[in-house]
């Protein structure tokens, strides 16, 4: 096993990747709102199967993805905007009973429209793997991690620089105070389920061409990317990042001892977390805005 | 929810028996027994989630892990091991039991979101257990060949007949769940779900409460599981998943999370719907997701209170 | 009966004992940690030195619902009554520990359930005829008017027979008409039930009207002890309330 240390180290990367956008994406929402969307990992199967669609209407590569991970940030948006504003402080069960609804709704019309079927998305590169470390590594690899560092580098920019990212970490720590100087509260939840929906999309686009992509995908990675979050300290987006990351080489890894049971890996960790050490690697004690 | 006047739980429970009772002949042929069967089982599964959401005010996402404890284990004891099925029942309601006692001490503790993703993922990981334990589970192809109930005293060769065992097992668990909600049991749960802090105060200890109502919750979800193993002889893994956990759940918030009643309806209504949308086949999922989502949102009280509405408009009266 | 004990963040070096059949006052300015002092007596609250006697019977450190057992109650500063069950049921809640049945006995509807629910009912519509509520026994709890809903957290807390009352600011939002029936009714706790009540509270008036003693807070230290008229002459206590000139 040890030879192939560097390959699991690789492959737990590269799905440790999607999984951190996840985590973000639940991180964003919750940051701005509160709220634990369990809707998030369909945004990441809208990722890879709007690609896979707008791919077979003939667009381009590129463009077939930008327009999937638009129309997934819209759908974010619009879910904020439809289902969660008109609901306004709803207890926790009811959030979390209509984000499992929404999710049920987005992977049933998805099921409607392309059929229950495995796709797979061509590689954003020529499909000529390289060695590097005594590792197989595939382009697309490269193209996930390279991805995902501009992702958080431009996350970054967007929260220390921009009026918008700042306005929204002003929602996550005072959302009156934030009202009275005139930040729209709503207007920032949306954002942040737009941005959400933006970030999870990618990370599902990113990942098809490796992984195929079906109607049903967004359950399982929705869940890991929360248990991701949870493990990164809920709240904390650079937690939500290197938990993504740690929990994909670990799953990596712990398929390589025991195959089958790999799935239940993330929700083991995920129990043992909220049991033990609910705060997770990097979160502050008492972030718990339950 | 108001309290129920013990005259008129006992009321309602009579006319339960006799819808019960009555059901069969309502149905146009005997395929739809089986699809009242069905209906009997979740119902009973649902009751159990009821209490556990509704009163007690906690929440499971993982529900499908004790049905689905209850099947399996039964299933490996009847015809694994060849023991009776009342042996095979018993193992399989203690199973459940057992495992939601050990599950309840650190889950528990937790609220909200954390309460709802712990649960979640237990029902994942039992579910992925089914799946990949194949030498004791028979994996993804199935559980083949349990025997059918038999117990002694009570052998049902029909589905009629079994349809008449479910359904009194499901009133007998009515029974059980309103005497327990009409005592002080049932008040420090109740209280529980209002103001821990208070409940506390009155000297009610939270954490065993919340305990025995999961515990018992694991109970109705795993005697219903052990029915359904025996019923269709057959258990898959994938009739045990996160789709199932959503369901039991949007019978519980379709029936308005507060009332036995609800529940009731809630299960029935959404076992047999599919049967009424035969031309909606794949839509159903649709539908399930739509429905929990436009319940939470314009019908909060459910189907109960749906009901209770109803009455106070018809009787002019404020609810007792 | 005497309740003792100190150091803690919010207080310092407080203490407090209440004689049985004493109705005790503690006041002081805002933050003074007098909600805080209800909190260590009641167990929601982790004090980090000190001890709590109740009845001789050592309760630092137990749980927020044995307190209950050993007959401490309380009400709440925020309300915190059950909203989702009627008057009649948040009383018969209040008085959980006193039921003498098994779940057993629930499920089996025996004799003794039922005698047992009989006399709790009765009990419990005795405490609410203690403080005037007994008309609305069958009413949501969520439909009474805010005062009122004050007096059934009381009336809550005498049914689970206490030694021990504690009341959190119990007149917070009363007008004078209800404090003063309030006033009474600490009173009769106190002469007819044998109650030892401590009483947090704002409203000087209810205070020097029905304390048998005051202890003043301020800034988590006890500033000053003693007769109601003794504490109203106190200097100390005047400066502390209205701040140094």
């Amino acid at each position: 096993m040890l030879s192939s240390a560097p390959q699991y180290l690789v492959s737990g990367l590269t799905v440790g990747a999607t999984y951190g956008l996840t985590a973000l994406g639940f991180t964003m929402i919750f940051n701005t709102t509160g709220i634990i969307n369990f809707a998030q990992g369909e945004f990441v199967m809208l990722g890879g199967m709007l690609s896979v669609a707008f791919l077979k209407a003939h667009a381009p590569l590129p463009l077939a993805v930008l327009l999937a991970v638009s129309v997934a940030a819209l759908a974010g948006c619009l879910m904020e905007r439809l289902v969660i504003r008109p609901v306004g402080r709803a207890p926790a069960v009811n959030l979390v009973i209509i984000t499992i609804g929404v999710s049920i709704l987005m992977r049933g019309a998805v099921m409607l429209a392309w059929g229950k079927d495995t796709f797979s998305l061509p590689a954003f590169t020529s499909a000529k793997p390289l060695a590097v470390l005594g590792a197989v590594v595939r382009p697309q690899s490269l193209w996930v991690l390279s991805i995902t560092l501009l992702i958080l580098a431009g996350l970054k920019l967007f929260f220390s620089r921009s009026i918008h990212g700042k306005a929204m970490l002003a929602c996550s720590c005072e959302p009156k105070a934030a009202a009275l100087v005139g930040i729209s509260v709503d207007r920032m939840a949306m954002l942040s389920f737009g941005l959400s929906g933006f970030l999870g999309a990618v990370g599902g686009a990113i990942l098809a061409p490796i992984t195929l992509t079906s109607y049903d995908v967004g359950v399982m990675l929705g869940l890991k990317g929360f248990a991701a979050c949870i493990l990164g300290g809920l709240g904390n987006p650079f937690g939500a990042a290197a938990g993504g990351l740690i929990l994909g080489v670990l799953e990596s890894f712990g398929a390589s001892v025991a195959s089958g049971y790999q799935d239940a890996f993330a929700f083991v960790m995920l129990l043992a977390l909220l049991f033990l050490k609910p705060t997770g690697l990097f979160g502050a004690p008492g972030s718990d805005r339950v | 929810m108001a309290a129920t006047p013990r005259h008129a739980g006992l009321l309602a429970l009579g006319v339960l028996a006799a819808l019960l009772g009555l059901a069969p002949l309502a149905l146009p042929n005997d395929y739809y027994l089986n699809v009242l069967i069905l209906c009997c089982l979740n119902a009973l599964a649902v009751m159990g989630l009821n209490l556990l959401m509704g009163y007690a005010g906690q929440v499971s996402l993982g529900h499908a892990a004790f049905f689905g404890l209850g099947a399996y284990v039964t299933a490996v004891v009847t015809a694994t091991f060849g023991l009776p099925v009342a042996v095979g029942i018993l193992a399989g309601v203690s199973a459940s039991a057992l495992v939601a006692w050990f599950l309840a001490q650190p889950t528990l503790k937790l609220r909200g979101h954390y309460l709802a993703m712990a649960t979640l993922g237990f029902g994942i990981i039992v579910s992925i257990v089914f799946n990949e334990a194949v030498g004791i589970t028979g994996g993804p192809s199935g559980f083949v060949g349990i025997p059918r109930l038999s117990l002694p005293g009570c052998a049902p060769t029909s589905d009629r007949s079994f349809y008449f065992l479910a359904a009194g097992v499901l009133w007998l668990g009515a029974l059980m769940a309103g005497l327990i909600m009409d005592s002080r049991t049932g008040r420090a749960l109740r209280a529980i779900h209002a103001s821990e802090h208070a409940a506390q105060a009155m000297g009610i200890d939270i954490a065993r409460h919340k305990r025995f109502v999961f515990v018992l919750s694991a109970v109705y979800a795993g005697l219903a599981g052990t029915l359904y193993a025996h019923h269709l002889t057959f258990v898959a893994p994938s009739s045990f998943g996160f789709n199932f956990s959503v369901q039991l759940l949007t019978m519980v918030v379709l029936g308005g999370m507060a009332s036995t009643w609800g529940a009731l309806a809630g299960a029935f209504f959404l076992t047999s719907l599919p049967e009424f949308l035969r031309v909606f086949e794949e839509m159903d999922i649709l539908i399930y997701g739509g429905l929990l989502v436009m319940c939470m949102m314009f019908m909060p009280g459910g189907l109960a209170g749906l009901a209770r509405k109803l009455a106070c408009g018809l009787l002019g009266a404020r609810r007792v | 009966m005497s309740v003792r004990f100190g150091g803690i963040q919010a207080l310092s070096e407080a203490g407090l004992t209440v004689r049985r059949g004493e109705i005790v006052s503690v006041i002081g300015p805002n933050g003074a940690g007098k909600t805080t002092l209800l909190g260590v007596v009641s167990g929601a609250v982790r004090a980090m030195g000190g001890t709590v006697f109740v009845d001789g019977r050592d309760l630092t450190g137990r749980p927020v619902h044995e307190r209950a057992v050993a007959g401490v109650l309380r009400t709440f500063q925020n309300l915190e009554i059950f909203s989702n069950m009627t008057v009649l049921e948040n009383v018969l809640t209040g008085a959980h520990l006193t039921a003498g049945y098994s779940l057993l006995d629930s499920l089996l509807r025996t004799r003794r359930f039922r005698r047992e629910e009989r006399r709790l009912r009765g009990a419990c519509l005795a405490h609410l005829d203690f403080i005037g509520l007994a008309d609305r026994a069958g009413d949501m709890a969520s439909e009474l008017p805010y005062g009122e809903q004050r007096l059934l957290e009381l009336a809550r807390a005498l049914a689970a027979a206490p030694r021990l009352l504690l009341l959190d600011e119990p007149a917070a939002g009363m007008n004078n008409a209800e404090t003063s029936g309030l006033g009474s009714i600490i009173r009769r706790v106190r002469d007819e039930l044998d109650v030892s009540v401590v009483l947090v509270e704002h409203d000087m008036d209810l205070v020097m009207e029905v304390s048998d003693r005051v202890t003043v807070l301020n800034f988590g230290h006890v500033l000053a002890e003693g007769s109601p008229s003794a504490i109203q002459e106190n200097p100390e206590v005047v400066a502390a309330y209205l701040g140094e000139d």
